[in-house]
């Protein structure tokens, strides 16, 4: 990537630079170092700078990249970018660094005999469309799925929902979001009835408090993390995390409450009856844009195949959801969440003042939870009991991991029960899609079949006998690989996989597809914000490299669907956002004309007359409202928003005699999920180029643990071995032991559950039970 | 010819003092941050002995809280 800037010399201090970069964003968290990238470019350089969003997670900040000669040379923060206002984390600034990896997949691989054979694309995509046809024709539309993700753009996310719904009509199309946001999805759902955040980053810039719930932002939302310590030495704003493992994040708040695995249900609850037995509730508010219910309970975990939930809404009153809060008093609560009394009533009392506004956070850890919806619905109460909902600085923020898990997988509706608009259960949004596809209505099935982890179930099972993947690396990311690795390895299943890099899942496949990256390709991406951020190709991507929609057309094509797929191969993204705007027409989604996304860094919906929607269902700011009231949650029939009595039940697996730890997994800042981007950047492989598992220091030293030492994580399903951390990234509380999910060496998820969430069949990958042992 | 980076933490309130004392050293070059007091620190020298030196100099810069040495490289003069 230097070669054009400079000579081995300058290429060494470069490469030193951005280690001590690297290691600062570690070290120090919310550290930006605006200027680095910059710094690089010589005098003289004839740098064409071009546009995007970052590839790398869900705070979507707007990146700018240099392109000189045809090649991608530097990445600098976007300063018109709301988002990060020119600023970029590490694993920012260094993105494109990839690209250039010797391993690229740059042609079709087909395996032949055992082998690999390169093969062009053509005849690749004539192998892939043939196979899906042929099973279909021997086995049924239900015989082949897609497994895509929430790194897939827009147009590609909405072109395999048309191919798998629309032309073959099959609902066997789930993504990898389902792993990370399906329990935020169902929260929303359930207490609003309409999904993603009602605020927006702005938020950070108004807030009093900042309470955490399971997140490690230093990490994992650097930009945003950062934007909140401006304004906790700017105006005093304080961050409270909450959580089971003492972070990055934990070390930079204010305050820092450690609670028991699973407990955090409890303590929701918790605060609820503080709040309620304080006379803290805002009861005009309750009273005029609330209701009451409760659903099922010992719903179960999923861990059994073809596993099925269908909650019963049933609607209470004040006075029964009190009553049932009375098993939550801070005391009760205290003896196994392991929060002390006081530090409940410290959380329940900044919800409960009135002249404190407080935004929550969270991502993964409430979300990959089996009670995850659950979770959701909780804090939802807490901000709804107090009326701090949908007003600048005041309100409940889920935020995401990938770069479009929200644009794609959410509102392009890239799972087994959604369509564009609405469900596939509901007739009137499969008839809408069926005439916004132009396909006959009944083609569209009505029932959801598979979600993510019962889709590897079904290809183990030999149900599924066809699967592509595309834009995600399934044997890292989904628990219990040691399952499903062999399940996709079987005959019984034909494997297509597109990416970038080969991973441990192309390992398997039978035909792997070149894809195009990121900037090799125009796109769009929506954040976790509702900003939806385009780009335009930067830069030509190697040997036969394509865009994930455009091999999906082709394929469609081949299929025989060519009239649904009219697209031409220059303009296929705008013909296709085009095409999907019309199912979000009107105030409550209504998206930003292209020629709007061309101009500006992101934009966010709902986009009405000219001007975004910051916060949702507050009159004063969003003309969706009709009710003639200050708030108006019209995702629901009636306009109110649920209160949900939600009771804490335990773990799937908790740590018993055999297997005395919790096992907690999850990221770390230098690396992108499964790490098969950024293992390939020199300076974050070099800065993090192992897994570890991190323990207590007591649990290390009863053990008689060392640091750097082999150490083997069993449980039920596999094992894992790994060095020993001590007292280095972050440091879990005693008995808990946590393992990040980078390294396809080093494979944690042969080790975690599929237990999930039953609402939304979230899998949990924060809690289960395992032995350590030294080897 | 040694190359290294460093992270240099300045005194509270100081961090453009040690920005300018540092750009005032010949063969250091310098990368603040945005919105800490930690400075990135890059020293490209011809040998080992002025390495030493540049690196006692900076040591003795007042402003300067701590000194980390990230990562160090020699590279052959050929
Ligand atoms: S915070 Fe996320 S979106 Fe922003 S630069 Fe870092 S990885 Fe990219």
């Amino acid at each position: 990537m230097y070669n054009s800037l400079s000579n081995r010399r300058s290429f060494i201090k470069r490469m030193a630079k951005l280690s001590a970069v690297t290691a600062a964003a570690a070290m120090f968290p919310g550290i930006i170092f605006a200027d680095e990238q910059e710094a690089a470019i010589p005098n003289g350089a004839n740098i064409n700078w071009k546009k995007g969003p970052c590839r790398f997670c869900g705070v979507g900040c707007g990146i700018l990249v240099g392109v000189e000669n045809g090649k991608a040379v530097a990445v600098k923060g976007d300063p018109n970018s709301s988002v990060n206002k020119g600023l970029l984390c590490v694993k920012g600034y260094h993105q494109t660094m990839c690209i250039q990896s010797k391993d690229r997949l740059t042609h079709a691989l087909v395996k032949k005999n055992g082998k690999y054979v390169q093969t062009s694309l053509n005849e690749a995509l004539d192998i892939v469309a043939n196979k899906m046809k042929e099973t279909i024709a021997l086995h049924g539309k239900d015989s082949v799925a897609m497994y895509t993700s929430g790194q897939s753009t827009i147009p590609e996310g909405y072109v395999a929902s048309k191919l798998m719904k629309g032309a073959i009509g099959t609902n066997n199309l789930d993504c990898n979001a389902r792993l990370c946001m399906a329990s935020a999805v169902a929260g929303f759902l359930t207490t609003f009835g309409a999904d993603e955040p009602m605020g927006c980053y702005e938020d950070i810039e108004y807030a009093d408090y900042f309470i955490t719930w399971g997140n490690n932002m230093a990490e994992m939302h650097p930009v945003l993390f950062s934007r909140m310590l401006e304004q906790k030495s700017k105006r005093g704003a304080k961050i409270i995390d909450f959580a089971t493992r003492t972070s990055r994040s934990s070390t930079a708040s204010d305050k820092s409450i450690l609670f028991e695995p699973q407990t955090d249900l409890a303590v929701a609850n918790a605060i609820c009856y503080e709040v309620i037995k304080n006379g803290w509730v805002n009861n005009s508010f309750v009273e005029k844009h609330c209701n009451f219910s409760k659903g099922l309970i010992n719903m179960g975990y999923g861990i059994e195949d073809k596993y099925k939930f269908k909650d019963k809404p049933e609607k209470i009153n004040f006075e029964a959801y009190k009553e049932f809060l009375k098993d939550y008093s801070p005391e009760k609560v205290s003896k196994y969440s392991k929060v002390s009394v006081k530090d409940i009533k410290y959380l329940a009392s900044i919800y409960g003042d009135p002249n404190k506004k407080v935004v929550s956070y969270w991502c993964m850890g409430m979300n990959q939870h089996t009670r995850g919806t659950w979770m959701n619905n909780l804090v939802y109460n807490i901000h709804l009991l107090t009326g701090k909902i949908s007003q600048p600085g005041n309100g409940p923020f889920s935020l995401t991991g990938q770069p479009s898990a929200c644009g794609t997988a959410r509102e392009v509706g890239t799972f087994t029960h959604k369509l564009p608009k609405g469900v596939v259960m509901n007739e009137k949004h499969r008839r809408l899609a069926a005439k916004i596809w132009k396909v006959p209505y009944e083609r569209i099935p009505a029932k959801p079949t598979y979600h993510a982890t019962e889709m590897f179930r079904a290809v183990d099972r030999g149900d599924i006998k066809f699967i592509w993947t595309q834009v995600t690396n399934p044997l890292v990311s989904l628990p219990k690989t040691s399952r499903y690795r062999p399940g996709m390895k079987k005959d019984s299943c034909f494997v297509v996989v597109s990416d970038v890099f080969p991973t441990p899942t192309s390992d398997v496949a039978d035909v792997i597809l070149p894809a195009s990256w990121h900037i090799e390709k125009s796109g769009l991406y929506g954040n976790s914000e509702r900003r939806t951020q385009h780009w335009n190709k930067m830069v030509e991507g190697p040997g036969e490299t394509t865009p994930d929609a455009w091999m999906t057309i082709e394929v469609a094509k081949r299929m025989g669907f060519s009239d649904l797929f009219p697209y031409s191969k220059e303009n296929h993204v705008e013909e296709i956002y085009e095409e999907y705007t019309q199912f979000h027409e009107g105030a409550k989604h209504g998206m930003a004309p292209l020629e709007v996304l061309k101009r500006e860094s992101g934009v966010i919906w709902p986009y009405v007359d000219g001007k975004s929607t910051q916060w949702r269902f507050n009159a004063k700011y969003d003309p969706a409202c009709s009710n003639g009231e200050s708030f108006h949650f019209y995702g629901k029939p009636d306009g109110k928003a649920v209160i949900w009595q939600r009771p804490y039940e335990p773990a799937a697996e908790s740590p018993d005699k055999e297997y005395p730890f919790w096992l907690n997994t999850g990221r770390v800042i230098e690396h992108w999920h499964t790490g098969s981007m950024t293992r390939r950047i020199p300076v974050l492989h070099k800065a993090m180029p192992n897994a570890y598992v991190e323990f207590h220091p007591e649990d290390a030293k009863s053990l008689g643990i060392r640091n750097g030492e082999n150490i083997k994580i069993s449980s039920r399903r596999g094992a894992c071995v790994l060095p020993a951390s001590i007292n280095e990234r972050g440091l879990p509380t005693k008995g808990q032991v946590f393992v990040p999910f980078f390294d396809e060496n080093m494979l944690i998820n042969d080790v975690t559950l599929d237990a999930f969430c039953p609402i939304s069949k979230e899998p949990d990958y924060k809690k289960c039970a395992v032995k350590v042992e030294k080897v | 010819m040694p190359i290294k980076s460093y992270l240099a933490h300045a005194h509270g309130g100081q961090k453009e003092k040690l920005i300018n004392a540092l750009s005032e050293l010949h063969d250091c070059e310098v990368t603040p941050s945005e919105n800490q007091d930690i400075l990135v620190l890059v020293t490209d020298t011809p040998d080992d002995i002025s390495d030493d030196i540049l690196k006692k100099k900076i040591e003795d810069i007042d402003s300067l809280k701590i000194l980390t040495l990230v990562s160090g490289f020699n590279n052959p003069s050929n």
